[in-house]
């Protein structure tokens, strides 16, 4: 189901965060794309075409991978590390 | 302004570090000032701190003496620097940059500017390009260096250009299944530049190397592949492509569909150059037709049309990571001289020799993985061009066609294409081609994209940052700001 898969650097600290209401896991280190696309298949989906979406290019310059908290904040998932106690959405960019 | 120099750099890959590495020899402070949390930029980008364990050989490969080189160089100067990581410039006006840092914004002038800002990978779309689990060629070869993960358990290769095989390559080795390396390159084309890649027999060797390794791990490699479409509903389950028949070149193909299963496909048409910032300081563009794009002009030491401004690396151009600290250190010698500061000329004119060497070399790197000239003729009128804003092929082809847009910024205007949180840099060129082939003209003959503030999307929130509060970490990490890490 994961988008995502390890293959290397898997000796690091876990962190604990919560993803569309459920508690999962990543390592310390970890992007936010790449916390949730271990996790799963989707990081939100576009407001225009309610198509999944889950980022591109991983460099900071596509815009795709922005993702909601679920206090409503905006973050850009390949650029931000993921941090214990984060409560994500992957349901809706726009969605309250 | 007063008389004290006030050298900045945008960018600390290796063209930036080299830059940085010249000026602080001549004793003076440069800003460096850069996105990411560690210096390095991409094809040299390191690892987040701590707990990462790979060496730099699994990291790099065959150019892990260079990385460790540029990694170092800027670590020797760390201290003589003013270095701003996970700071992004979003602004260039009145010779000064607007930057934002962890929530906070400053600006800050500059009496010299070297812009070594780097590259993406390219695209062109292809129906189902937005599915999840396509990603670029280089954010392919990101995840599998900076986070140790691939983006799929079977990945296909997609696109052209050398990064094609080396990723296929790192993934085959990091003990990924490839589905195969389709390249849209037609064979005969690699074969006819061949000679002008033995301008460069090291880098030609290890192309090389590439593909016969990838064919002696039994990874099927086609040639002349036009992809169809990615299949899948909520994720990619398919590549659907066909071959050229009379472009495979040795290969059977005759036009029929193919399907490889897979649930990742990393795709990429070479790079494109980050020219926002030479835009809005005011640089002269020109067309360039090695790279189909608009280009800022450079002179051979890499001065700009702009005064006090400076390109360095494939920011202005690709041409590569050597060619980056090459042109890097020949910035800041021109820095140097313009200062009327003593600078190392013979050092310049052998700079200069290099990189015209590797101009050459890319030359023939172009004819071999050329760009699908064709692209514009067999995308259907709704496949998605504009990913941000949703905007079809047929929506840009109709503005141009009733005569509403003759160039792209009117396009963009009228349809929303480009308009949107990446400002083109995904969809320019599709547009680009897309207006050329409606309006019966060339791909320089339809405008270019004009830069616009931000450059990239900053939060409403971002405050000023002032003398008491210096850079402060904000403590809640799930502020949507720019300028967290790369």
């Amino acid at each position: 189901m994961a988008l995502l898969q390890r293959v290397a650097e898997r000796g690091r600290r876990v962190v604990r965060f919560v993803l569309d209401g459920v508690p999962v896991e990543a390592l310390e280190g970890d992007t936010v794309l790449t916390a949730m696309l271990t996790n799963g298949d989707r990081l939100r989906r576009s407001e225009f075409a309610d198509s999944p979406r889950a980022g591109f290019c991983l460099m900071g310059a596509c815009q795709d991978c922005w993702v909601r908290t679920e206090d409503g904040q905006r973050l850009r998932a390949c650029g931000t590390f993921v941090a214990d106690g984060m409560r994500l959405l992957s349901a809706g960019e726009w969605q309250s | 302004m007063n008389g004290t120099p006030q050298p900045v750099i945008v960018g600390a890959g290796p063209a930036g570090i080299r830059a940085a590495e010249r000026l602080v020899a001549a004793g003076l402070r440069p800003l460096v000032i850069d996105e990411a949390a560690r210096w390095g930029g991409q094809i040299y980008r390191q690892p987040p701190d701590g707990g990462f364990a790979r060496p730099k050989a699994a990291l790099y490969g065959f150019e892990a003496g260079k990385a460790d080189a540029v990694h170092r160089a800027m670590a020797a100067i760390r201290t003589r620097v003013d270095y701003r990581p996970r700071t992004l410039v979003w602004n260039c006006e009145d010779r000064a940059l607007d930057l934002l840092c962890e929530g906070e914004t400053e600006t800050v002038p500059f009496s010299h500017l070297i812009l070594a800002t780097g590259a993406t990978d390219r695209v062109l779309p292809f129906p189902g390009w937005t599915l999840p689990g396509v990603f670029t060629l280089g954010g392919s070869q990101v995840s599998l260096k900076f986070q140790g993960c691939t983006v799929g358990r079977r990945v296909a290769f997609l696109g052209t250009g050398p990064l094609l095989y080396l990723v296929a390559y790192q993934y085959v080795k990091a003990g990924a299944e490839v589905a195969g390396v389709f390249d849209t390159a037609p064979f005969k084309a690699q074969a006819h530049a061949a000679a002008g890649l033995l301008r460069d027999p090291a880098t030609f060797g290890k192309g090389l190397f590439y593909v016969g390794w990838l064919r002696a791990h039994g990874i099927p490699v086609r040639n002349g592949v036009r992809p169809l479409r990615a299949e899948g509903t909520e994720r990619v389950e398919a590549l659907v492509w066909t071959q050229n028949g009379r472009e495979g070149g040795g290969q059977e193909g005759d036009g029929r569909e193919e399907r490889t299963v897979c649930d990742a496909i990393a795709f990429g048409l070479g790079l494109r150059s980050e020219t926002q910032l030479a835009d809005l300081v005011g640089c002269r563009f020109r067309f360039d037709t090695m790279d189909r794009a608009w280009l800022p002009e450079r002179d051979a030491a890499g001065r700009s049309s702009a005064p006090g401004v400076y390109l360095a690396g494939d920011g202005g151009g690709i041409a590569g990571a050597d060619a980056a600290e090459l042109a890097g250190e020949r910035a800041g010698l021109a820095v140097l001289e313009d200062l009327a500061l003593s600078f190392d000329a013979e050092r310049g004119r052998v700079l200069e020799r290099r990189l015209a060497r590797i101009a050459a070399f890319r030359r023939a790197l172009s004819a071999a993985f050329p760009f699908p000239q064709d692209w514009a003729d067999g995308i259907a009128d709704d496949t998605m061009v504009c990913r941000c804003e949703g905007v079809v092929a047929g929506s840009v082809r109709a503005v141009a066609a009733d005569g509403r847009a003759r160039e792209i910024n009117r396009a963009k205007a009228l349809t929303r294409a480009g308009m949107g949180r990446c400002q083109g840099r995904m969809c320019a060129a599709a547009t680009t081609e897309l207006l050329a082939r409606t309006l019966g003209t060339g791909p320089d003959g339809v405008g270019r994209l004009r830069a616009q503030p931000p450059i990239k999307p900053l939060p409403v929130r971002a405050v000023p940052r002032t003398a008491a509060t210096g850079s402060a970490i904000t403590s809640d990490p799930i502020i949507g700001d720019e300028g967290n890490s790369s």
